[in-house]
């Protein structure tokens, strides 16, 4: 299992509340997946902001399980998302974004700035760039074959 | 999303409304490209003051039509981007490319 931690691991202290749900690997869903973390972490109050930049790093993650990991649709007969997500009490959030999908061979030049596989389907290569910029920490795991999970934490400050 | 157009002259003005993400990029593309096609515009405008979301396949997406302007000897403009709109452009380093107004009263 290889994996690259942009910053330090994940705390592990026991959260307020927490999610756990999976959806067909549809673009359709890349709102749909907005809307569950927006509702979730909505329960924080968050601040605009802090609220946009969750969205938009989440929304980022599950397009790569959409776009890249299930990309040989003939082999996933059952290509699926699996999302979830935890607060804790100081505000920070942690969301997890789960594929059983290809996998990533290379994490490190997948993180790369403009770095990306599919460039005649106008991907700008700037995904995980974004969700960097917009956390506070990123974790990223990946086995060729099985999968990638991506782990987004960000703390969040009541609006 | 939701998205209508307006040419003046050869002014394509393009006003999107809502959630730009890799779903809607992907049937806007094929949209936009066939307007161009057809009008041939010297200038296209994407009007962003309703656009409240954007992600990276978003940037693609303009990217895209600016490398298609480009081509075609025209320019691109984005009209009213909001901040995390206008963050993201930076944050890909395109705003060297790509050039942002500010307009008080859009017309639809
Ligand atoms: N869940 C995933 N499964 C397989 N490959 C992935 C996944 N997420 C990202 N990748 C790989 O990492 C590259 C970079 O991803 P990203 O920064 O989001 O840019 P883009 O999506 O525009 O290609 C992708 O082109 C793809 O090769
Ligand atoms: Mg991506």
């Amino acid at each position: 299992m290889k994996s690259v931690a942009v910053l330090k691991k994940p705390k592990m202290i026991t959260g307020v509340n927490s999610f756990e749900c999976s959806f067909d690997a549809k673009s359709i869903n890349e709102s749909f997946a907005r809307l569950l973390v927006s509702a979730f972490v909505s329960q924080l109050d968050p601040t605009v902001a802090d609220m946009t930049d969750l969205k938009t790093a989440v929304s980022e993650a599950v397009t790569n399980c959409i776009v890249h990991a299930y990309r040989d649709r003939e082999k996933y007969k059952n290509a699926r998302v699996y999302l979830s997500g935890v607060y804790f009490p100081d505000g920070t959030v942690s969301i997890t974004v789960k594929d059983k999908g290809c996998g990533i061979d290379d994490i490190k030049q997948a993180m790369e700035p403009l770095y990306t596989t599919s460039p005649s389907d106008e991907r700008s290569g700037m995904g995980f760039t974004v969700i960097a910029g917009l956390s506070d920490k990123l974790k990223v795991s990946s086995d060729v074959g099985k999968g990638t999970t991506v782990t987004i934490e960000k703390k969040v400050f009541g609006g | 999303m939701y998205v209508n157009y307006e040419t003046e002259g050869k002014t394509l003005t393009v006003h999107l409304y809502g959630e730009l993400d890799h779903h809607y990029a992907s049937l806007l593309r094929v949209e936009v490209d066939a307007r161009i096609k057809r009008e041939k515009p010297k200038e296209l405008l994407l009007e962003l003051t309703n656009m409240v979301f954007m992600d990276s396949s978003g940037l693609g997406f303009i990217m895209g039509r600016l490398r298609k302007m480009q081509k075609n000897e025209g320019t691109m403009m984005l009209v009213n981007p909001n901040r995390a709109v206008e963050r993201m452009i930076n944050m890909a380093g395109i705003d060297k490319f790509i050039k942002i107004i500010r307009k008080e009263s859009v017309t639809k």
